[in-house]
């Protein structure tokens, strides 16, 4: 089954993006702690995008899409704006966030390890992120 | 949507936080804090029974108080947190920098 969803570069958005991702997660087989992790970490990689590759312009868009199979759930985040490639991307230790005060840089570890897999790939404009998460039986 | 609320018991100031933290209201998180430590608050308990989610956004804003908090001998526990949001704590292991208690008498007692 496919769900898809486009929304503006502005966070307001993303209390809409939580709400779409629990319905189409909402038959599928992982607890509810678990769904609530892999809505934190769809949601962070779009907060990301939206704020440092968008500058939060309301007329930019990110596409979702998620595909889920009988062993996975694909998230497929895509957008055209300043590619922000999360495999390469060192998050700092969280030591370091405190000492240095800073009130970014959680998110990405969060996402990194909530979600299974990561893929990302920049084409022709338009960036791809991919998280994946494995149904453990 | 984020809502909160401020009390003080035995000079104790408790912040009460109802429904969702994210990027697009983590700043009002971070003004009632620093409200707080500029009113010379020396205990603070952030209340987060009714916190229904919190992403990055909010718990960077705790994080980023750590540091002058130990400095200046504030103290700021956690109570109440569910077990959605409080397993978020345990991933990123903020729970081994900020106490955090099953309710608000408890953190009161300690």
């Amino acid at each position: 089954m496919k769900h898809k969803l486009n929304f503006a570069c502005q966070t307001s958005a993303l209390s809409e993006l939580r709400a779409f991702l629990q319905g189409a997660m909402s038959g599928v087989s992982l607890s509810e702690i678990e769904k609530h992790q892999v809505t934190l970490a769809v949601e962070e990689v779009c907060a990301n995008l939206i704020i440092h590759s968008h500058g939060c312009n309301p007329e930019d868009y990110i596409h979702l899409e998620i595909k889920d199979s009988a062993q996975k759930l694909v998230f497929e985040i895509s957008d055209q704006g300043k590619a922000f490639n999360i495999l390469t991307y060192e998050a700092p230790d969280l030591k370091k966030v405190m000492v240095e005060k800073r009130k970014g840089g959680l998110g990405i570890i969060l996402v990194k390890k909530i979600m299974d897999e990561i893929e990302f790939e920049s084409e022709n404009g338009t960036n791809t992120c991919r998280l994946i998460k494995w149904f453990h039986s | 949507m984020l809502r909160l609320e401020k009390s003080t018991e035995n000079k104790i100031e408790i912040l009460s936080l109802f429904g969702e933290v994210d990027a697009s209201n983590s700043v009002i998180l971070d003004e009632a804090i620093q409200e707080l430590v500029d009113g010379g608050a020396k205990s603070i308990i952030v209340d987060g029974e009714k916190l229904d989610y919190i992403s990055s956004a909010g718990l960077g804003v705790f994080m980023s108080y750590l540091e002058d908090f130990n400095d200046k001998g504030i103290s700021m526990k956690i109570c109440g947190l569910t077990p959605k949001v409080h397993e978020v704590f345990k991933i990123l292991g903020l729970d081994q920098l900020i106490p955090i208690y099953e309710d608000r008498a408890a953190a009161s007692a300690s």
